[in-house]
């Protein structure tokens, strides 16, 4: 007995502390992709140097104190050029993910509470987006639509709401059953009432987990896209196009392709860390 | 006299893919006059919340017509319907379930009120006055259902019930989810507003002791079919079907 109840305080204690330490990960890594969302909007007023400027005498210069991130073929400043690349990076995937996220949601609730024939149709469809590799099937859309970073995130955008609309609508049709929907409907609450009164707060919390975790995705999806030249055109300065830019200097000039490598990989993981994050700290709550 | 609530003929089959039909309504008759208090019992399973979701119009039924003072309801749609649903209203059987968790109990109790244009202020003033009548006190209006208890939650509902000033209250298995003390209490409640407020009630349970002590005629049902009916003395003490005299030897 006495044995149970030292176990139980011991676990007590153990989540207490797993919950703060949740804490304590979520203050962190928000102050982190704050910090990044600060540098691109920011972005033209932190470069050093003009991103855009070219200075043939030069080019290729390794890493130094002048050039921290060195400079590329032209001559142009790294360490700007990731800076100012941040912010077409950066507001892409959160763009993206914004319009998908929310698009996918609508699409799936709408599916969830009415349901019928267009909610077949609508899942098939999504059946047949998720049956493509997402990534090949972006590049099509994004070869006939042409390049550009917006033409690049309207193609993925195509390709990638069927998760959201897979995720809104299960939760909907479990939330339908709930007895609190019935007395809405009595309450004599319209369909799209009872959606965004009750359906809608009921279920953002698993679309908000997803979106979160699916910023990092999207942005390497984005820098995907422009490294095979389908997205972002020189010269607008953004990660995966600077990185194809570079990628036959490699051995010799490794700095042109490494700086923006390093930026999307801190940033992927960035986002992702504060996604799971945001995961964990809902769960607890949840429990 | 007109009754409030005619039911005919009333069926509903639950079909699905690669199951046999089942029909969980079969047929059903009955009349609820203005005032009344009519029980429907029966064990589970045999259909009784099917009624009550028909009759609320929260399902489609599959066959048969449903009259509302007179007014045939069965096939009303969209604006009409939720005008015809400020004469009826219903206290669901899980008390925390009927509540939205990320509303407050006020929120709640005071929607049907700002779907009829009632002002946010007379509003906030009537949830309160509902809550007092209802045993609450008006701070449980700031209340999430995860706050209050059971018999408290389902008090809120009768409060919900009650906001638009129904003709006819569906009670599907009320107290079923209350332990027997709170159980009693919210009987009393009832019995207080049914009083007051001269209220029809159709009284869904299968406790055949609360029926037989609430109610003015019972009904019973068994596989989607009404077997036996007649007052709470009649059927109780008299059963004329073997099934009726399972159920209330089940009690005993």
């Amino acid at each position: 007995m006495r044995r149970n109840a030292g176990s139980s305080a011991a676990a007590g204690i153990a989540r207490k502390r797993k919950k703060n330490h949740t804490k304590l990960r979520l203050i962190i890594f928000g102050i982190l992709v704050l910090a990044l969302l600060f540098t691109a909007v920011f972005a033209e007023h932190i470069c050093p140097y003009d991103p855009n400027r070219q200075d043939l005498a030069n080019a290729l210069q390794a890493p130094s104190l002048a050039h921290p991130f060195g400079t590329d073929r032209y001559g142009r400043d790294m360490l700007s050029r990731v800076i100012a690349g941040s912010q077409t990076s950066i507001f892409s995937a959160l763009a993206l993910v914004a319009i998908i996220s929310v698009g996918g949601t609508v699409i799936g609730v709408s599916c969830g509470y009415f349901g019928g024939i267009p909610d077949t149709v609508v899942m098939r469809i999504s059946d047949i987006c998720l049956a493509f590799p997402g990534l090949v099937f972006a590049m099509a859309i994004a070869a006939v639509l042409n390049g550009g970073v917006r033409n690049a995130v309207l193609a993925l955008a195509v390709v990638s709401w069927p998760k959201y609309s897979r995720i809104a609508r299960s939760q909907t049709l479990a939330v339908r059953q709930a007895e609190y929907i019935s007395a809405a409907r009595l309450a004599g609450d319209s369909p799209f009432q009872v959606i965004f009164r009750h359906i809608l707060p009921n279920i953002l919390g698993p679309v908000l987990v997803t979106a979160m975790l699916d910023i990092g995705t999207m942005m390497m999806e984005i820098a995907g896209l422009s490294f095979l030249g389908l997205g972002a055109q020189p010269p607008t300065a953004e990660w995966g196009s600077m990185m194809s830019g570079g990628r036959s200097m490699l051995q010799t000039y490794p700095w042109v392709v490494l700086t923006p490598g390093l930026a999307i990989f801190v940033s992927v993981a960035l986002f992702n860390l504060l996604g799971d994050t945001v995961r964990d700290s809902m769960d607890s709550g949840n429990a | 006299m007109e009754p409030l609530l005619e039911v005919r003929n009333l069926t509903k089959i639950f079909q699905k893919k690669g199951q046999t039909e089942l029909a969980a309504v079969d047929h059903l008759n009955f009349c609820l006059y203005p005032k009344e208090t009519l029980g429907i019992v029966g064990e589970s399973g045999s259909g009784k919340s099917t009624v009550a979701k028909a009759v609320t119009r929260l399902i489609d039924v599959t066959e048969g017509e449903i009259f509302l003072k007179g007014e045939n309801i069965t096939f009303l749609k969209g604006r009409e319907l939720r005008r015809i649903c400020r004469s009826y209203q219903m206290v669901f059987q899980s008390p925390a379930g009927s509540f939205d968790p990320r509303k407050t109990l006020g929120d709640g109790i005071g929607e049907s009120l700002k779907n009829a244009g009632v002002p946010r202020k007379e509003r906030i003033k009537r949830v309160e006055e509902l809550l007092d009548q209802c045993g609450l006190p008006a701070e449980y209006a700031r209340r999430y259902p995860r706050e209050v208890s059971g018999g408290q939650c389902q008090r809120a509902a009768i409060a919900r019930a009650l906001a638009i000033g129904p003709e006819l209250l569906i009670c599907d298995e009320a107290t079923s989810a209350l332990d027997v003390t709170v159980q009693k209490q919210v009987m009393e409640l009832l019995a207080k507003l049914r009083k007051e407020k001269g209220m029809a009630i159709l009284f869904i349970c299968h406790d055949l002791a609360l029926v037989q002590q609430f109610c003015d005629r019972i009904l019973v049902m068994k596989e989607g079919k009404l077997i036996e009916s007649g007052t709470p003395d009649e059927v109780i003490r008299h059963p004329k079907e073997e099934y009726t005299k399972r159920l209330i030897d089940a009690v005993l």
